[in-house]
């Protein structure tokens, strides 16, 4: 399978679809992937064009992550599936405080689905990866039948490696630590929920969808003792508090003036009944730390673009409960419970 | 964002609470039930309880459509999705409130049933447009404040001639269910002081339907905005009336409720629908005069004459303090089930699972509060 | 009782009966049906993609006042009108 294979009809991606003859490994997917694929995820691993990347992997531990992508939409203010798909994965890897080194993609296709579409998923891909300095090495097509997939579901896994000296894991907090998070919650759910067709608002809010290993990179190098990250995506930042919460054994306390929230998204919650605690995020991250570092750390989140609104939003304690308290901006008091299941918009 | 902003200044909340601590006598208790669920929702996310003195309460009504919808109503929605070729349409607050045999409209969608989720009967109307041969029934819920809403569905679906539209109603009256609470209030029912009256329900029926209260069992209201420092200001009207000895129907809630009430809302509800001679509470029993269906004008828009359905009797789960909870007379943790194994993953009944009900607001955000519940906690 | 958000109109669709209400930077759509005489300008509680009913500034306004005068000043903030006149509630027998 090589790009310089001829294929007597050019594929339609202005008119084309997907069909079943593109999963089957034959000469139709061979040529979706050449004319499609490898027009814009193209890297001299890729072009080997074999079923592996080879790879010596530099010094050190090795992370890995996966993650499955099967947004509704597709397209959203502020990215689509296949840049969420790359800063996704990315930022799982990040999150360890790895470097992440590299992309496997596989798409699940459903029968059907306009090739126009998928170039520009893929497209939008091939960006966010040579933004992040993180390529695609690997990927698979499957194809299923109309009706068995929601246009396209893309798994992505990735590997990253780890600094000496760092040890960063949800276990690890401890009371006294200081909790960051590195700028405004609950942007993404309200821009994907700005798109759904029933629940018809407009607004200006754009998912934050990014690739945080930049800004992990310049935590880890300012501040070493970073005891847990981890990127609050479904669930939102109540949830990921509460994983780690879990996770290390301790409890927390948050207050919510402390916690930055557009005026849009809180706008947008309070129309549709949604508490931005529980909204999702795609480009922010939460930070523990001991308490003496908390300073260096929110400075060095801060001088980075996607950290410019970092703040420190409490403290973790001791707590065999493992509750995640809050002090509410009216002064009172409250539990940040775990999601029971999706938040529903609600009319009472 | 205006008037929602300033009704949650934490300074005035502070000094507020100073006064209502400065002025509840510390030999009494007052008792106030905020009757509707928005209510609780907001004491709870604010925390407001915390800052009132421990003699100055809040007992926690029944003012939650979803939890007082009986089970029967889920299983006949779901009937209605299953076993006719509908499409079914409901608020997402009733998706997972657990019908017998804890099936939910969540999972008979799970299983293939046409059930869509909207925000507005707007909504309804337009998926109604979108596939004229296709049924569209509408499951509606609510107080008074989200009638009217059915109401305006109603008559539009009449004038477009879509044959296709039809409404589950079950919706329900405030007054009837205050009365029967006021009624079973005493030695044996909940000890109540006064009443904080609903925001929005009051914007549409106006004050007047409360006076009854103060009238004919002396008891005092206030009707109370939705924000925190509206409950607040309305908690110290009430301790000052309970102080005084007054027993008044006063109106917090000024910017948005008159004596009158929305006078349009209200001819459209007259004009859509009748009142049912008897519906069934969960909680409250069988009340007469407490519910609606639609009138004689709008019967061939009915979902339970177009679409007769099977459902089998229903049964709370055993041990579920659900109605006693909604008659104020229990709190969620004197439930043998609270936290385990009833708990917003896993409700057992609706007063876990409506955000607003009190035991899913004891659960999310006032545990901290309730020691001898805390093993629970990780349920 | 059930969520309703105040929103100011900014612009009406006379012939739809539908307004376009803004609330922190978001707008929506919302029927007109059971409100009479709003303008441009007026704040109206939504519910459901309805406008429910009016909000009168002046009454809000007041509310404010009014629970700024009922409440207790902190010690430091003392300005010597620390005893609140007693007040009648804002609306009385309604």
């Amino acid at each position: 399978m090589t790009s310089e294979r001829r294929f007597p009809v050019r594929l339609d991606v202005r008119n084309g679809a997907v069909d079943m003859s593109h999963g089957s490994g034959g000469r139709a997917m061979a040529q979706l992937i050449g004319e499609l694929f490898r027009r814009y995820l193209d890297n001299a691993l890729l072009a080997q064009g074999n079923d592996q990347a080879l790879f010596a992997p530099p010094p050190g531990r090795l992370v890995m992550s996966t993650d499955g992508h099967v947004i509704s939409p597709l397209f959203f203010p502020g990215g689509d599936i296949g840049s969420l798909a790359v800063h996704g994965t990315v930022n799982d890897v990040a999150m360890a405080g790895a470097r992440p080194l590299y992309l496997a993609a596989g798409f699940i296709l459903e029968e059907g689905f306009p090739l126009a579409k998928l170039a520009r998923i893929v497209e939008s891909m091939a960006n966010a990866a040579n933004a992040a300095g993180v390529p695609v090495v690997a990927g698979d097509t499957k194809v299923v039948e109309r009706g068995k997939g929601d246009g396209v579901f893309i798994t992505t896994t990735g590997i990253g490696v780890v600094p000496e000296g760092i040890l960063i894991s949800g276990d690890r907090a401890e009371p006294g630590d200081a909790i960051l998070v590195s700028g405004s919650i609950g942007d993404h759910g309200v821009a994907i929920l700005s798109k759904r067709e029933n629940l018809g608002f407009e607004t200006e809010i754009h998912s934050d969808s990014a690739a945080l290993h930049g800004l992990v990179a310049a935590m880890v190098e300012a501040v070493g003792e970073i005891h847990c990250l981890r990127d609050p995506t479904r669930g939102g930042l109540a949830t990921t508090l509460n994983e780690l919460a879990q996770q290390s054994g301790v409890g927390m306390q948050i207050r919510e003036d402390a916690i930055p929230l557009r005026p849009e998204v809180a706008a947008a919650c309070e129309l549709l009944g949604l508490d931005p605690l529980y909204v999702a995020n795609e480009g922010k991250l939460i930070g523990i730390c001991p308490p003496d570092r908390a300073d260096d750390l929110l400075a060095a989140m801060r001088a980075h673009p996607l950290g410019a609104d970092s703040a420190i939003i409490g403290e973790v304690v001791e707590d065999p409960h493992r509750f995640v308290q809050m002090e509410t901006r009216f002064g009172g008091s409250r539990i940040v419970d775990w999601l029971a299941g999706e938040q529903l918009p609600r009319i009472c | 964002m205006r008037y929602i902003d300033e009704f949650r200044d934490q300074r005035l909340a502070r000094r507020l609470a100073k006064t209502i601590a400065a002025e509840a006598q510390p030999s009494r208790e007052y008792r106030l039930m905020e009757f509707c669920g928005g209510h609780t929702h907001a004491i709870f996310r604010y925390g407001v309880q915390h800052l009132m003195p421990p003699n100055v309460r809040f007992v926690h009504g029944p003012g939650c459509p979803v939890c007082v919808l009986p089970m029967a109503c889920i299983d006949q929605a779901i009937a209605l999705a299953t076993q006719h070729p509908v499409t079914l349409c409901t608020y997402g607050d009733l998706m997972r409130v657990p019908a017998s045999e804890r099936k939910t409209l969540l999972k008979a969608k799970a299983e293939g049933a046409d059930i869509r989720m909207v925000y507005s009967t707007q909504d309804v109307l337009r998926i109604a447009r979108h596939q004229p041969h296709r049924q569209v029934v509408f499951f509606a819920i609510g107080f008074e404040t989200t009638t009217p809403p059915t109401a305006v569905a109603v008559k539009v679906a009449r004038s477009e001639g879509l044959d296709n539209f039809s409404v589950f109603c079950n919706h329900v009256l405030t007054p009837p269910a205050l009365r029967t609470i006021l009624s079973a209030a005493g030695p044996r029912g909940a000890r109540l002081d006064g009443i904080l009256g609903p925001s929005h329900v009051s914007t549409l029926i106006g004050s007047r339907p409360y006076w009854f209260v103060a009238q004919e069992f002396g008891i005092p209201v206030v009707i109370a905005g939705f924000e925190p420092l509206d409950v607040m200001q309305s908690a110290l009207m009430l301790v000052r009336q309970l102080n005084e000895g007054r027993c008044e129907v006063e109106n917090q809630y000024t910017r948005a409720v008159t004596e009158a009430g929305n006078r349009k809302a209200q001819a459209l509800m007259d004009e859509v629908f009748q009142v049912r001679a008897r519906f069934e509470w969960r909680g409250l029993g069988i009340l007469p005069d407490s519910a609606l269906t639609l009138g004689e004008a709008y019967a061939d828009l009915d979902a339970e004459r177009r679409f007769p359905t099977q459902v089998a009797a229903a049964r709370e789960v055993r041990g579920c303090e659900c109605p006693a909870i909604l008659r104020g007379v229990k709190q969620p943790t004197d439930c043998r089930l609270f936290g385990n194994p009833c708990t917003p993953e896993n409700p057992m009944g609706s007063c876990m699972v409506s955000s607003e009900g009190a035991c899913a607001a004891y659960w999310s955000y006032g545990r901290l509060r309730e020691p001898a519940r805390a093993g629970a906690a990780t349920g | 009782m059930c969520l309703a958000i105040p929103a100011r109109i900014t612009a009406i669709d006379v012939a739809a009966d539908t307004a376009k209400v803004a609330l922190g930077g978001v707008s929506k759509d919302v029927s007109l049906a059971l409100v009479e005489g709003a303008a441009v300008g007026d704040y109206v509680l939504v519910h459901v993609g309805y406008a429910l009913n009016k909000i009168s500034e002046e009454e809000a306004e007041r509310t404010l006042r009014i629970i700024g005068e009922m409440g207790l000043l902190e010690p430091a903030q003392d300005t010597g009108l620390s005893e609140m006149a007693p007040a009648s509630g804002t609306g009385g027998r309604s």
